[in-house]
């Protein structure tokens, strides 16, 4: 039982990485229509922006400090924080401390930002060519987004870590009764989890409740219906793939803690996300979320050591496997609409 | 001749002198000048090119002509070296069985993967394959070790005993064919020129010719225009009565055997595998190759693998001194600006160019390098008729 919760849990905040990611691309799809091979880049744009950010909360100008002296006796050169002459010492630790939470703020205009000027600079211009350029074109796009990062950044993984509030493990066997330290689990895995859970309750609630969400519904159902009826469809097409690239931002941004952020992280989670994507079903947005978490619990199960005994290496193909099975099966995926891409 | 028509004549005369005389077309600059770094005529390099020409052209006749964008191709390609790599290490050194093995298994690996994947299509298909392939790479690193190697791979080992040959005791096998050795060269040197004749190269150069001119066959065959049908339209192709599915997975292993002979071939020439021959990235890389070449275009695949090895292994190179003596004849602070300007685009920045080449190809040039060429063609055409039309309109006063 112990060992079920333990494993329902360690997939969770991988599922909800993978959920936050396949809801973006879902959205791009389901809006645009396009096929972005270059979400995963924007999940590692929004990592780096994590890691920019506090390297501008520590950026630091050098005073020599009479009171400390080096080995020779001479007086210490100090680095000091620009937000200890802010703020004191105490609140500029502080402030650096909880870097990763509030670059959150930072983040999300500048996801924003870059969402909306790949699609007005790039992907407009590709609504009507075929599918396999829009992959193509995003794909090139990723590489080059990628090469960009490993300019500035370096190719090696950059640990940013997470508050020290959040820094040890709470023991959730204990809560529900089990011997204590049998069930054991990271703070910040909480913290993502439920992090993911509000972003993707927002983004739901925000199309289902707001005029506008109204509208880009209408859109994903019948755009040009929509744009008969004399809205600018487009323009909040625009701003959708903006909103999708802030949650694949912010997904990347939460993630640094539990995975150092490199060049290449984003491609990585591209390819298992598409699979999320195919398996929840081409456009629909609950399918996506779904299958994120399925495919992240059913992960970190097959990854119990009593189930590798049995089928040795499941867990490095049990997404895969599962993807190749219902889309034989269920070809529009999990919960996928008629008429979806299916041409 | 051959069953080619002239313009295809043409085209395969040309191929096969420049792959003939590739050793000296690839080294126009002498050793001892600065150019001398942009020679690519050297054995390994020349080999990569063309088993990578082969294994677009392979490609290229899955997506070129069906429009079937597999994302998962390298895996055929892994497999195909798998199965030669223990050709050699068991029953012969000679790179011919092993060659005809790596065909033969990712033929079968293909039919299995086809069979699979063919029942979707479009962004379905891209998934599909991607994922197989990926699994594929998963299974190599890990559970199927004991057949693959894991991550150190498999090469060939001073232990190893094939059938068919009298190796000496302890002594390392080496791939032949019927006794010479893969990386005998010849070199020839004219002045200060260094040409090297390899004896791998070449075989490969055959291998690919052969594999260029079953390509051409198959583009001018009614199963090549049937192929381009299934692209145009399946829905009209399966009203008129033909049943799309068999045609595409012929194409499908046609394609998988293309990857399968090229990795054979890379392991006839380097007598090593390992996974990563297998990663989604390879696949991208065949992918990138064919679309920057000109996709279903008979030449384009071929030129995009050079354009790619060559930039890999040579853009690749350059680094900051060597800038620095480029521009050694600007004044000091305009030098320093331009290797700043230059320097993220070479060295390890060369998959930056790579990845805006290949945006600049998918946005403005479809048709890839060849559709340039042929744009610019007509353009110095068109040019010359409208001087010439220019001239004789010309009223006389």
């Amino acid at each position: 039982m112990e060992a079920i919760i333990l494993q329902i849990l360690n997939g969770l905040d991988k599922g909800s990485a993978y959920a936050l990611i396949a809801l973006g691309l879902t959205l791009i799809f389901g809006t645009l229509g396009v096929v972005n091979f270059a979400h995963g880049a924007l999940f590692m744009i929004g990592a780096f922006c994590a890691v920019t950010f506090s390297r501008i909360l520590t950026l630091s100008h050098t005073i020599i400090d009479e009171t400390q002296t080096d080995f020779l006796g001479n007086p210490l050169k100090v680095d000091v924080p620009y937000l200890y002459d802010l703020f004191g010492q105490a609140t500029g630790d502080a402030i650096i401390d909880w870097a990763v939470p509030l670059s959150i703020l930072f983040t999300v205009p500048v996801m924003m930002f870059v969402g909306y000027a790949m699609e007005r600079g790039l992907i407009k211009h590709f609504y009507n060519r075929p599918h396999a350029d829009q992959i193509l074109v995003t794909f090139g796009l990723a590489i080059v987004l990628q090469e960009v990062i490993k300019y500035f950044y370096g190719a090696n993984p950059i640990p940013t870590p997470a508050p020290q509030a959040f820094a040890g493990s709470l023991d959730f066997g204990a809560l529900l009764g089990f011997d204590p330290n049998l069930i054991i689990y990271p703070y910040w895995r909480i913290i993502y989890f439920v992090f993911s859970a509000v972003i993707i309750g927002a983004v739901f609630a925000f199309l289902q409740y707001t005029t506008f969400g109204m509208v880009v519904r209408a859109g994903m159902a019948d755009r040009e219906t929509v744009g008969l009826l004399g809205i600018n469809i487009d323009k909040r097409f625009t701003i959708m793939f903006g909103l999708a690239a802030a949650v694949a931002g912010l997904a990347g941004v939460m993630y640094t803690p539990i995975n150092s952020p490199n060049y290449h992280m984003g491609m990585d989670f591209l390819v298992l996300s598409f699979v999320v994507v195919v398996v929840g079903g081409m456009g629909s947005l609950p399918g996506a979320v779904l299958a994120g978490f399925l495919l992240g619990i059913l992960e970190s199960f097959a990854s119990m050591r009593e189930v590798l005994e049995i089928l040795p290496g499941l867990n490095q193909i049990i997404i895969y496997l599962v993807a190749i099975i219902i889309l034989l099966t269920r070809p529009r995926g999990l919960m996928g609409r008629k008429g979806v891409m299916e041409d | 001749m051959l069953g080619l028509t002239k313009k295809d004549l043409q085209l395969m005369l040309i191929v096969t002198g420049l792959t003939m005389l590739a050793p000296f077309i690839l080294n126009p600059f002498p050793e001892s000048s600065g150019m001398a770094q942009f020679n690519a005529g050297y054995p390994d390099l020349m080999q990569r090119f063309v088993i990578f020409g082969i294994f677009a052209i392979g490609f290229n006749l899955l997506f070129g002509l069906t429009g079937y964008l597999s994302f998962g191709h390298a895996a055929f390609l892994g497999v195909g070296s798998y199965g030669a790599i223990w050709m050699m290490k068991l029953v012969s050194l000679n790179v011919i069985p092993a060659i005809f093995m790596g065909v033969i298994v990712a033929g079968i690996f293909s039919v299995a993967v086809g069979y699979i994947c063919l029942r979707r299509s479009g962004i379905y298909f891209s998934i599909l394959t991607l994922a197989i392939a990926q699994m594929s790479y998963a299974l190599a690193y890990s559970v199927l070790t004991p057949i693959t190697g894991g991550e150190t791979g498999l090469q060939i080992k001073s232990t190893d005993r094939p059938l068919l040959s009298n190796l000496a005791e302890g002594e390392t096998g080496r791939a032949n064919l019927f006794g010479m050795d893969m990386r005998q060269s010849f070199e020839l040197s004219i002045g200060d020129w260094l040409f090297t004749f390899n004896v791998g190269y070449y075989i490969a150069a055959v291998v690919m010719l052969i594999a260029f001119y079953v390509s051409i066959r198959i583009f001018r065959s009614p199963f090549g225009l049937m192929l381009r049908a299934i692209k145009s339209n399946q829905t009209r192709m399966s009203y008129t009565g033909l049943n799309p599915r068999p045609h595409t997975l012929a194409a499908f292993v046609i394609s998988g055997m293309y990857a399968g002979l090229a990795g054979g071939l890379l392991v006839a020439m380097d007598t090593q595998v390992g996974p990563e021959r297998m990663f989604w990235t390879a696949s991208g890389e065949v992918v990138l190759m064919t679309i920057l070449g000109g996709v279903g275009t008979l030449i384009g695949p071929v030129l995009g693998a050079g354009v790619i090895k060559y930039m890999e292994n040579i853009l690749s190179k350059i680094n900051k001194d060597v800038l620095h003596e480029w521009f050694a004849f600007m004044p000091d602070g305009l030098e320093d600006f331009i290797v700043f300007l230059v320097y993220p685009f070479i060295g390890k920045g060369w998959h930056l160019t790579l990845g805006i080449l290949f945006m600049l190809v998918v946005i403005f040039l479809p048709g890839g390098l060849v559709e340039g060429g042929q744009r610019i063609g007509k353009w110095i055409k068109n040019r010359r008729t409208a001087k010439d039309t220019g001239a004789s309109t010309e009223p006389a006063e």
